[in-house]
């Protein structure tokens, strides 16, 4: 949890017993002892500004002999960050054309002298075979895995839904310091710690597999390709006055290699306003080109810079400069940047919406847009469209109404088609698109219950494909999207004030398929091959932590609970090795498929039903010994209590008998003298 | 099941209790006046005036004559079950809470909590048969326990007094003597506050309600624990059916310690386990905040519950109730 990790910070003593926060100044002028003190002012001045020196921290030696300077000092810092970061700074600082300082740390120096003079050829180790990272694909019934966190542990299991139980394949205690995450082909699982990174995975029983050392880690991102991962620290600035110190390194995950690494303040790293504790709007670099993992870009002031993972420097050696970018977006399958420049000037300069080609930075389509307030970019998970909302001020400046612009992205020139819902002042509350298919889902309105409304990209008018609405549900108390990642199918979610209300929802067929709900639900999240989906408590909420799993068509399978719930996590999949000629002969071929597990599923029932059974006859048994046991000591005891009872055998029930039985109750009696007219006639 | 509404209590429930026929509910809420029903047809009888706090809880003699009530005003009181008059008053220093007459109504075991500095107690009271012979003595006071005990009750025979509390153990003690005879295990017993406790008719086991959000089955002479029922709220009330293997657990959270309302209106249900297996077979909804008390008829066919929300309902079981057979499948 958080509060461990801030408690374990504070743990790290500051002792500097080491030499680590003392630096080595050479090429220094040799001067005599009148100008002693002008040089070392000097020094002063330009380290002074960098970080604290200690007390009594600089030191330049003196020749005894000659009584000048040697030509170089020794600096001493607060902290080793400091020092670090002096030296990096000044670093071939020039003092004059003769002398550029050459800045290192002092640990260095003994590194560099216990360097044997002697070259000695490394040692082949002997090859040990690894681990089989693949093995949980092969499970022969097709379950897929999630991790949980709850408490201090942290629980892999298969999702066994025959069973209608989760199957536990692995558990450690405390095996993360924060929080834990699949790497994006579900290879490996990381954990974040104090003094860095780790990845886990084989079989069963999931081994350590490198190492990645970034003291203070907070945040880790993998790249779409797993072939790196980007760890990222913050760290307190020793004047409080300064901004926090950023730290991020790109790991090779294979070799635990650092690639490259990346310092600065955290002022670097900020964008577009976005200042939280640390500053950063995390992930920072964003991974493109698909799968290959070859570019990651960040947003910059006035630029975007973009890297590629051949040499792990700018391409061309330059950022791409965009005057006022706030914000881009990489296409999840090729190497493409959409990117979008607000408005300037009052509107003298329009908000622009660009598409630029990597790596030859060039502008592939662009859009010129008015009264554009505010700008949101959706890509479609294969590339094939990007939708942007635009939300525009009406002329009096009072109101906003929202319309889209669609980018074809794999169809001849991008054509871009503008598109605006039935009532363009309707707040859009959430966008969807369909994984792997031509639709999206929008959902739209104002006041308690939404509308929410499916659209298709690939209606055709004329030859040319256009977008069409296919339906409109009224008044839903929904206000989250969530499509299966095979497409097809979504679920319509209420979450936060809607407590948790589940609609499951057939697209092809535009009809509902089931209702549910899972109250206080904080997460939502389909398995990677979208046939169950999860829904969560954490621990958020005090109470009724834990997850349920439903089927696709929204059949409630099971639920356990667990208390102090923090995580849950499908294990994704890699990318289907089958072609999609096979997969289509198998849709087709369905129904000769489904036999063969059909059959399986009924023998696992059966299998299942004998060892239940047998379970209950059990429990029945020990039941019954000891209900003999307690008839037997009753029985003894029947005497006891006759006498208790004062001879009465109470312990013959007698069913009672209900007789009714009319009682009088003399309420009051009053005398009361009524006059008589004995005259009346 | 079509449940019977009685609003009679203005104040959240604490306890139910049915008499030894079957034919009489009685409840105690934390409103001054414990009240009689109808058990047929929730149809009111009447209330017991005289106290002045609230009622923690209530015991019936067997033959329904003598009505037994402890309370928050200190005293606990004698009653005529027929006339509501008020027969006598046993005084403490601190608030009454457990109330439990033992077999053959002769004795009564009260608890009585912390207050001001005295520590709670588990005092037992012999009740004359005549009215006049009545004394205030205590036969015996069982003292050393630092929660508050929320239930004491008689073991099988008279020979023990069981009492379950705030520090989550139970313990037996000899009635005679009043030494500890035994304490439940630590690790598997409750891990907070016990809020409930039900006999089973022959007294030989017994269910225990917590706010650790479980209720647990445990052996009357032995302490052994048999059991173990888990629900997702704390639990503040459990009773076993008396004719099939039933229990039934009743909780929520109380409006004071929820940072949270729940809004779900109506739904907290009293759920049904099946005693041997451990398994949820049910529940029934209806009421609008936790559930404090629960009380099957002895009849078997019929339960009640009572609320924070100042209601009792008087549930009748559907003929499918009778017919859950848990142990065949398909």
């Amino acid at each position: 949890s958080d509060d461990e990790d801030l408690l374990q910070n504070e743990d790290i003593p500051e002792l500097e017993m080491g030499f680590a926060n003392i630096i080595v100044v050479d090429n220094l002028p040799v001067v005599p002892p009148e100008k002693y003190e002008k040089l070392e002012n000097v020094l002063r001045k330009i380290y002074g500004q960098l970080g604290v020196i200690r007390e009594g921290g600089l030191w330049m030696p003196t020749d005894p002999e000659t009584k000048k300077t040697q030509g170089y000092c020794f600096i001493e810092f607060n902290t080793p960050q400091e020092a670090e970061f002096a030296m990096e700074k000044t670093r071939g600082y020039k003092l004059d054309k003769s002398h550029i300082f050459a800045v290192n740390m002092f640990d260095d120096f003994e590194k560099y002298m216990k360097v044997p003079d002697e070259w000695a050829p490394a040692e082949i180790k002997p090859y040990t075979p690894g681990e089989n990272l693949l093995k949980w694909l092969t499970d022969d019934k097709a379950r897929d895995q999630f991790v949980i966190r709850a408490g201090t542990f942290t629980e892999v299991y298969w999702n066994d839904a025959r069973r209608a139980m989760p199957e536990l394949v692995y558990q450690k205690q405390y095996w993360t310091d924060s929080y834990i995450q699949w790497s994006p082909l579900g290879t490996h699982l990381a954990t974040v710690h104090r003094q860095g990174a780790q990845v886990w995975g084989g079989d069963d029983k999931f081994v350590r597999l490198m190492r990645f050392l970034h003291p203070q880690l907070k945040l880790i991102d993998f790249s779409p390709g797993e072939k790196y991962l980007i760890t990222y620290s913050s760290h307190e600035p020793s004047n409080p006055i300064d901004t926090h110190r950023v730290v991020l390194n790109i790991f090779d995950v294979r070799t635990g290699k650092v690639m490259r690494e990346f310092k600065g303040s955290a002022d670097d790293f900020t964008t577009g306003g976005n200042m939280g504790v640390s500053g950063v709007s995390w992930p920072i670099f964003r991974w493109g080109g698909g799968r290959d993992d070859k570019y990651f870009a960040r947003l910059g002031k006035n630029v975007i810079s973009v890297y590629d993972t051949e040499t792990f420097a700018l391409i061309d050696k330059k950022s791409l400069k965009v005057e006022n970018v706030v914000d881009f977006s990489w296409s999840p399958t090729d190497p493409i940047i959409s990117l979008f420049v607000p408005e300037l000037g009052g509107g003298n300069q329009p908000a622009r919406m660009s598409l630029v080609q990597i790596p030859g930075k060039e502008e592939i389509r662009q859009k010129n847009l008015f009264s554009v307030s505010d700008c949101k970019m959706y890509w479609q998970n294969n590339g094939e469209y990007l939708a942007v909302q635009v939300d525009r001020y009406t002329k009096t400046k009072k109101s906003i109404y929202t319309g889209f612009e669609l980018f074809r992205i794999k169809e001849r020139d991008i054509p871009i088609e503008v598109f605006e819902l039935d009532n363009k002042n309707d707040k859009i509350i959430a966008f969807a698109w369909e994984p792997k298919g031509h639709r999206f889902a929008v959902i739209h309105g104002d006041g308690p219950k939404p509308d929410i409304s499916f659209y298709t990209m690939k209606a055709v008018n004329n030859n040319v494909s256009r977008v069409s609405k296919l339906t409109t549900l009224k008044g839903k108390q929904a206000n989250a999207l969530f499509w299966s990642p095979a497409g097809r199918f979504i679920v319509l979610a209420g979450m936060r004030g809607f407590n948790g209300q589940l609609e499951f929802f057939n697209v092809d067929e535009l009809e509902t398929m089931a209702t549910g709900e899972h109250f206080m639900a904080t997460d939502i999240m389909w398995d990677p091959t979208g046939r169950y989906l999860a829904t969560a408590v954490t621990s958020v909420h005090e109470m009724e932590n834990g997850f349920q799993i439903w089927s696709f068509n929204g059949k409630q399978i099971y639920k356990v609970l667990k208390d102090q719930f923090y995580q849950f996590q499908w294990r994704p999949r890699p990318p289907s090795l089958l072609t999609p000629e096979k997969e289509e002969d198998i849709s087709k071929n369905l129904k000769r498929y489904s036999k063969k597990y059909e059959q399986e599923d009924q023998d696992v029932h059966h299998l299942l039903d004998e060892e239940e059974r047998k379970r209950r006859t059990r429990l029945q048994e020990v039941w019954e010994a000891w209900v003999a046991k307690w008839k037997q000591l009753h029985e003894d005891e029947g005497a006891f209590r006759m006498q208790l009872r004062g001879g009465e055998d109470s312990d013959k029930e007698e069913e009672a008998e209900y007789k009714e039985i009319e009682a009088e109750e003399l309420v009051d009696v009053t005398e009361e003298t009524v006059a008589f007219d004995l005259d009346q006639e | 099941m079509r449940p019977v509404l009685m609003k009679g209590h203005e104040r959240p429930l604490t306890f139910l209790k049915y008499n030894r026929d079957g034919d009489l509910l009685f409840s105690c809420a934390k409103d001054h006046t414990p009240t009689v029903w109808y058990a047929s047809n929730g149809d009111r009888l009447g209330t017991y005036r005289g106290h002045n706090g609230a009622l923690w809880s209530c015991d019936v003699s067997c033959h329904s004559t003598r009505l037994i009530t402890g309370s928050a005003d200190q005293t606990a009181k004698l009653w005529d079950v027929q006339t509501g008059r008020e027969l006598f008053t046993f005084r403490f220093v601190a608030p009454a809470r457990s109330v439990d007459f033992a077999i053959g109504d002769h004795l009564a075991v009260i608890t009585t909590d912390s207050f001001m500095g005295k520590t709670p107690t588990a005092q037992v009271k012999r009740i004359a048969e005549d009215l006049q012979d009545q004394t205030e003595e205590s036969a015996l006071v069982i003292s050393g326990i630092t929660g508050r005990i929320n239930r004491a009750v008689w073991g099988p025979g008279n020979r023990t007094i069981i009492t379950a509390g705030e520090d989550a153990t139970i313990r037996i003690w000899d009635s005679e003597t009043g030494k500890l005879l035994k304490e439940s295990d630590k690790e598997a017993g409750h891990q907070k506050a016990i809020s409930s406790l039900s006999k089973s008719l022959d007294w030989s086991h017994f269910l225990t309600g917590s706010l650790d959000k479980s209720a647990k089955l445990w052996d009357a002479r032995t302490l052994t624990l048999i059991k173990t029922y888990v629900t997702e709220l704390p639990v503040n009330a459990v009773d076993m059916s008396p004719t099939l293997d039933n229990v039934v657990i009743g909780g929520g959270q109380d409006a004071m310690n929820v940072t949270m309302t729940d809004r779900r209106a109506g739904k907290f249900e009293a759920k049904f386990f099946h005693k041997i297996l451990q398994e949820e077979i049910g529940g029934v909804k209806g009421h609008f905040g936790p559930i404090n008390a629960l009380a099957f008829n002895p009849d078997g066919k019929r339960f009640s519950s009572g609320g924070e929300d100042g209601y009792v309902r008087l549930h009748h079981f559907d003929p499918e109730y009778f017919n859950i057979k848990m142990l065949q499948l398909r």
